[in-house]
């Protein structure tokens, strides 16, 4: 008897894209940039509030200051953080000529330096949340 | 009879009949496609060095209050630096929010409206944020009662 393939190996499981690091590198970089984006307009608008009175600015900027936001701040910092580093590797894979080649340790020097820089900014961060 | 020559597609070249892009959105897409990039590289020293200097040294996010803005802005450069980053992040993420809307909303007029509104919300914070850094008063009088600080002169 010929040897076959069981049908599980000859059907694809599913139809999801799998572009890998590329593929969720992009994705993480989508959401930041909109998570990003409307932190913007708010923070545009309190601190607009430095022109409405110094005390207005104050009652805003005070009503923040609690855990909750603090750890807020932590997260926007860190999509912050992370939109800056994969968006300086788009730029080298589109005008560096080994950037393609690269692109997925590039990725992985990406989420290094990240970690690096969210441990540093957790602790001094965290300690002004929390330490009063 | 001379033969005579077809450019490639892409040349630029061929006879306008045959051109499938017509030129009235011109290279927008490219200049946008530049811009991202040019904004972005900028974009990380700004927002480096205000997150730095707001969110890590001296005091931290403790020491925000009035007087850290005022402080701030007492500084020239510090206005520019605010207004460039208030520019350049505005336009950058108005033109990738501007992407995304085309990726994902199919009906034409669904993406109208998404995108009246984001340019909407554009020009209001824009110029929103530019008065402010620049018509910024640091010791205002609010009926007739002056804000008190070290900085500003005595009542
Ligand atoms: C910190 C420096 C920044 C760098 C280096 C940077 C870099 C980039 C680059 C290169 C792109 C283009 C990606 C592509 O065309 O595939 C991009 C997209 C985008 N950026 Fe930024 N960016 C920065 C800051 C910001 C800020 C402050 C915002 C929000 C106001 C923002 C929002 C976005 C959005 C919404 C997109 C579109 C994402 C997409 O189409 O998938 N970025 N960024």
């Amino acid at each position: 008897m010929p040897k076959t393939l069981s049908p599980s190996k000859l059907i694809p499981a599913g139809t999801l894209y799998r572009g890998r690091e590329g593929q969720w590198s992009w994705v993480a970089h989508r959401i930041t940039g909109v998570v990003i984006f409307f932190f913007l307009l708010v923070h545009v608008l309190d601190t607009s509030l430095v022109r409405v009175s110094p005390e207005a600015y104050d009652a805003v900027i005070g009503a923040y200051k609690n855990p909750i936001m603090g750890l807020g701040e932590l997260g926007l910092v860190a999509a912050i953080v992370f939109h800056a580093f994969n968006g300086i590797r788009v730029i080298l894979v589109d005008f560096w000529k080994q950037g393609p080649k690269y692109h997925r340790q590039m990725l992985w020097g990406v989420l290094g330096l990240w970690a690096l820089v969210m441990i540093a900014f957790s602790i001094r961060h965290l300690s002004h949340v929390f330490g009063g | 009879m001379a033969t005579p020559t077809i450019e490639t597609p892409r040349s630029g070249r061929m006879t306008p009949g045959y051109s499938r892009t017509t030129t009235s959105r011109g290279n927008f897409e490219m200049i946008a496609w530049l811009f991202m990039r040019l904004s972005g590289a900028i974009l990380v020293v700004l927002i480096f060095v205000h997150l730095y200097v707001n969110l890590v040294a001296g005091d931290g996010i403790s020491g925000i209050d009035f007087g850290f803005v005022a402080g701030k802005w007492a500084n020239p450069t510090w206005q520019i630096w605010d207004l460039a980053m208030l520019w350049l992040a505005m336009l950058h993420g108005t033109n990738g929010i501007r992407v995304i809307i085309n990726d994902y909303a199919e009906k034409n007029s669904t993406r109208m409206w998404l995108k009246g509104v984001l340019y909407t919300a554009t020009v209001v914070i824009v110029v929103l944020g530019t008065l402010v850094i620049f018509t910024f008063d640091p010791c205002p009088v609010i009926n007739g009662v002056p804000h008190v600080a070290d900085y500003c002169p005595a009542a």
